[in-house]
């Protein structure tokens, strides 16, 4: 934008980055799907089959956990290229901590960045501080505290955690109903008790305060890691997410663009168990998927970020 | 921290309980209930609408913010897009903001190729115009018709009109490009609104709403 807007019907310089153009973005992308994928041509099946946004990134996490090593941000070149082959928003992942990666991917433009513990973190202690950026960030939480620190930060969306390229649902859905329940406990408690609340969140008094008033984050919440069906999807929805992020579910199963158009589908008519249906008939294999409960303790994403 | 929803720009007065208009919101995708709640606080509690039979039973529609290609994908799939289309020719008011702008245009650049329209507006509109994320930005929009100062806008991967036909009425330009535009029952806005505490706008199209009633 230019700063000295020539028309005489503005009356104020634009302002870029602000909470609320960054917080607003995110309810844009609200009832949708947001995709993961590794090259322009998945891009471009995820924009055909209805997605609102896609994640651009090396390898999905079951790949990821597969390949093993220090997992980092993607090529600048590999993102340029899916930036270039969609017209739907790009977003991108940075690891935990790493600012740098954060700044480059504000200068390559992407549309919203990802601090994600998918990737390996770069700072154990401490996180990007996100409002220092233009770009809005999403972040990851596995509990309302998580969440409010990340907020706090400066994260304009939140994503329950799941557990990445598992395909499994399970820790998904205990994150989100983990997240629900201690926004309803908030709703229960008075005004005196709201200190001690936001102590034992280790999260800001005023972010307490807020949600015990509103009964709601104040920034979009999306469900993430272990997506892999359609009703799967409708599932988060249910139990409260306000659209879902499909990790290896859609590009590691056997029909990614129909599993695509179907997990769209199913996200819009979330409560209605005859579309679901409908669109879960003959999607050919699911990604195989892994127990959480096996998974050792050094490969659980969800437990990066604190 | 302060909501970004929160504002103090003035809000529409309640109207009163006898002409209150049943308007929708197109709910495929987007962010629906902040227009539920800016309708309500103009006067006009409405509801969402997914399905034809929905929208039967509508005298008004908001077309919310969101992702153009997914909302137009879904409406051809789940046979909402001739129903639509049937109405706004029958003179069904409705109000785009941002993808809603773009679903309410009889043209656009830079869409996919097989990205289909409601239209209703002679106008061609150009998707993302103002740039991607970095580049979204809020300012104050002077809106014709609407007083007691400039609206909020809030202008998010926003796209701008190139062009409107005769037929259609410039409301509102920033940085010389047409934002805000009328044709008759059909009202479209680059910007959010929704997103504001401001909802003069939304008055305004339950106003067009209730007129349409009386005929």
């Amino acid at each position: 934008m230019s700063s000295t807007p020539a028309s005489t019907s503005n009356s104020e310089a634009p302002a870029t980055g602000t909470a609320r153009v960054k917080r607003g973005m995110a309810e844009q992308l609200k009832g949708g799907v947001i995709m993961d994928v590794v090259t322009p041509e998945e891009a471009k099946i995820a924009e055909d089959a209805g997605a609102v946004a896609v994640m651009a990134l090396e390898r999905v996490p079951a790949d990821i956990r597969k390949d093993g090593g220090v997992a980092r941000m993607s090529d600048p070149d590999m993102i340029d290229g899916i930036i270039s082959a969609v017209s739907i928003p790009v977003m991108a992942k940075s690891r935990i901590g790493h600012f740098v990666e954060a700044q480059v991917l504000q200068s390559l433009g992407v549309d919203y960045i990802d601090e994600s513990e998918v990737l390996t973190p770069a700072d154990e202690v401490n996180h990007s501080d996100k409002w220092s950026f233009t770009t809005p960030f999403v972040c990851g939480a596995t509990n309302l505290g998580e969440a409010l620190r990340r907020i706090a930060e400066g994260a304009a969306m939140i994503r329950s955690k799941g557990e990445a390229g598992t395909g499994n649902v399970v820790e998904a859905v205990r994150h989100l109903r983990q997240i629900k329940g201690e926004i309803a406990r908030l709703r229960g408690l008075d005004n005196h008790e709201l200190y001690a609340a936001a102590k034992e969140l280790r999260a800001p008094y005023e972010l307490v305060q807020e949600i015990a008033a509103t009964g709601k984050l104040p920034v979009v919440l999306f469900s993430a890691g272990g997506v892999a069906t359609p009703a799967d999807a409708a599932l988060m929805r249910q139990l409260g997410a306000e659209g879902v992020f499909v990790g290896s579910g859609i590009f590691k199963s056997g029909d990614p663009a129909k599993r695509a158009a179907a997990i769209v589908k199913a996200t819009t008519f979330y409560d209605d168990p005859k579309v679901i249906a409908d669109v879960s008939r003959d999607l050919g294999e699911a990604m195989v998927g892994i127990n959480c409960d096996t998974l050792p303790e050094s490969e659980r994403y969800a437990q990066r970020g604190w | 921290m302060s909501s970004p929803t929160s504002a103090s720009a003035p809000s529409a007065a309640p109207a009163p309980a006898d002409d209150v208009p049943v308007i929708g919101v197109l709910a495929l995708q987007g962010d629906v209930r902040e227009h539920l709640a800016a309708l309500a606080a103009a006067g006009a509690p409405a509801r969402s609408v997914r399905r034809p039979e929905e929208l039967a039973e509508v005298a008004g529609l908001v077309i919310p913010g969101g992702e153009s290609t997914t909302m137009s994908k879904l409406a051809v799939i789940f046979g909402l897009l001739e129903p639509l289309r049937e109405r706004v020719r029958a003179g069904m008011p409705v109000y785009g903001t941002c993808a809603g702008m773009i679903m309410v245009a009889d043209k656009i650049l830079d869409g996919r190729d097989d990205q289909e329209t409601v239209g209703g507006i002679d106008m061609i509109v150009r998707r993302n115009a103002f740039g991607r994320q970095n580049e979204s930005f809020e300012a104050g929009i002077d809106v014709k018709g609407i007083d007691g100062g400039p609206v909020e806008g809030v202008f998010i991967r926003a796209p701008w009109v190139e062009s409107v036909g005769a037929a259609a009425e410039v409301l509102a330009t920033f940085d010389g490009h047409t934002v805000a535009v009328r044709q008759d029952h059909v009202l479209a806005t680059s910007f959010h609104p929704e997103l504001t505490g401001d909802h003069r706008v939304h008055a305004l199209f339950v106003e067009m709403v209730r007129q349409s009633l009386r005929g």
